[in-house]
């Protein structure tokens, strides 16, 4: 009996690919611990293909989880197809989340987003999975990443960077 | 296989009925059940039953029988408090002085008054976690109606000068209402002493039963009904008597009037124990609030670089229950006000856990808590995208 379900337990006391990789092709950070969340995710990229993923979270259980999650969806992905995953993916995978929390499964996919996007700066390479995407934007806008999950008007996620 | 260990350590939040307290109570469940509004002979069994208990509640904090009245809970305490004086003195103003720290139970109550028209000061407090006793004498209009400023904060441990306060307040006038429902049985109350008008208590806070409270009413005092109904409490409070809860509380502030010294000397030792340990063994570790006027059974702790809902599902996992300021703990994910209005930064209000050591804490307990929190802290450290070389 807790807050999560035991897939998301078992990546939080137990998660995977955490940690920096030396050397790393594109590293990305989303959130502040302000917010009360902040991911780094550091990938190697061979061929366009995604080979190692680690992950450093300061954050909540779930915050945790969905980083671990989250680099295990990515290595072994084309960059297209990382760049495809969605947070309501993250949550899937995890088994569901509790509603307050959905925004931990954003904060990953922007961090995997921007870990790319610093991956295609240096290499000069352009991808549509990040047209737009703006890894300095402010967090508030997750709040329109969520438009489909449960994290109403006046969410959690508003609340906690309105600051 | 041994069992694991289970380490309780939010005394705060609340606290296990007593073995003795549950036997005084579970006669007064089926066996003797009569309405103490009843005449006959059982009626009347109930009806000493609460007299008995009343005194005793009454004695745990200096008050007169006549001026102890049972409510559901503290939370009905404080509604009542600030609801019945907010009416009763309507003709002569609408001003409500409170603080920045105060349990909800206050402060969304004054928010809601504020919606009806009345003024509300909340008031600035200290790193400590202490009123300023000059502000709140500027705080004073001629409109001033009622002070109400909580005894112990339940989050750091903090304690008022409440007598101080009732001092500033007399000179004008003003009601003063304490939400005292950590106080009694952690620190000595009298409400004679303090001068208080008005005090809220509750018994799960002293190993008694939950879904029971009081409300001390200076004799004299006129202050609004808010439950309406029977003539219950003196006609003060309708609704027929949570008989076995009042017979539970009675027998908590026995035992708790009782133990107050040792329960003082013994909480205060092993909180001081467990705080010098955790600052010697685990690095980058603030103290919240102060030391000095401190619940003795409270610390409060920020560990940085980490967050708190993560410590405390470790610690979890290990049968270790505390609570946390984190705002990935709370439905509004808002982080504690409390920790706020002492200036503690927000990141490390996300990695704030209160610790409460209460009677049945043990020495071994600590030393159990100490081994896994320093794993637990390291643990969470290592996954940590901030640490101390690289900063917040």
């Amino acid at each position: 009996m807790g807050i999560y379900n035991d897939k998301v337990m078992q990546h939080f006391m137990n998660p995977h690919n955490v940690g920096e990789i030396e050397n790393a092709d594109g590293v990305g950070t989303y959130g502040s611990p302000v917010c009360g969340d902040m991911m780094q995710i550091s990938i190697k990229v061979e061929n366009d293909k995604i080979v190692d993923a680690k992950f450093k979270t300061f954050g909540c259980g779930s915050a945790i989880a969905s980083s671990s999650i989250a680099t295990d969806m990515i290595v072994g992905k084309t960059i297209d197809e990382a760049l495809a995953i969605t947070n309501k993916e993250i949550i899937d995978e995890l088994g569901g989340l509790p509603p307050v929390k959905v925004h931990c499964s954003v904060l990953a996919d922007h961090a995997i987003k921007s870990a790319i996007y610093d991956y295609a700066q240096k290499h000069s390479k352009i991808y549509k999975g990040l047209e737009g995407f703006d890894p300095n934007a402010d967090e508030d806008d997750h709040d329109a990443e969520q438009e489909d999950s449960e994290c109403g008007t006046g969410s959690a996620c508003s609340v906690k960077c309105g600051r | 296989m041994n069992e694991p260990r289970k380490v309780y350590l939010d005394y705060s939040a609340t606290t296990p009925v007593k073995e003795e307290v549950l036997q005084e109570m579970i006669p007064w469940f089926s066996e003797k059940f009569g309405n103490p509004s009843s005449i006959y002979t059982i009626g009347q069994e109930s009806k000493e039953a609460i007299t008995l208990a009343r005194r005793n509640v009454a004695s745990l904090i200096g008050a007169a029988e006549s001026e102890i009245y049972f409510t559901s809970s503290g939370t009905e305490a404080d509604n009542w408090a600030i609801f019945g004086i907010a009416d009763a003195l309507k003709s002569k103003g609408n001003h409500i002085i409170t603080t920045k720290i105060e349990h909800h139970a206050v402060i969304h109550s004054c928010e809601f008054l504020e919606k009806r028209g009345y003024d509300v000061t909340y008031l600035d407090v200290d790193p400590s976690g202490r009123i300023s006793l000059d502000a709140l004498r500027n705080a004073i209009t001629e409109k001033t109606i009622l002070i109400s400023i909580m005894m112990v904060n339940n989050e750091i441990g903090t304690i008022q000068p409440i007598r101080e306060v009732v001092t500033i307040a007399k000179e004008k006038g003003i009601i003063v209402h304490t939400d005292a429902v950590q106080g009694p049985g952690n620190i000595p109350v009298n409400v004679k002493e303090l001068g208080v008008d008005l005090m809220s208590i509750s018994a799960h806070k002293i190993y008694g039963p939950k879904g029971i409270g009081a409300l001390y009413i200076r004799k004299g005092l006129k202050i609004s009904n808010y439950m309406h109904g029977g003539g219950q409490e003196n006609r003060k409070r309708a609704g027929t008597e949570n008989l076995a809860g009042i017979v539970g509380f009675g027998k908590a502030a026995e035992l708790a009037g009782k133990n107050l010294s040792s329960h003082i000397a013994r909480t205060t030792e092993l909180r001081d124990y467990f705080k010098d340990e955790v600052l010697k063994r685990i690095a980058d570790v603030d103290i919240n609030g102060t030391m000095e006027f401190r619940h003795p059974g409270n610390i409060n702790l920020a560990f940085n670089f980490i967050e708190g809902e993560g410590i405390l599902l470790l610690l979890d996992n290990a049968g270790i229950y505390v609570s946390t300021g984190s705002a990935c703990n709370s439905a509004s994910l808002s982080p504690s006000h409390v920790l706020s209005a002492i200036g503690v930064p927000v990141e490390r209000i996300h990695g704030s856990i209160r610790f409460t050591i209460g009677d049945f804490t043990t020495r071994e307990d600590i030393d159990y808590v100490l081994e896994v929190l320093t794993e637990v802290v390291a643990k969470l450290r290592s996954i940590s995208s901030v640490n101390e070389q690289k900063g917040w």
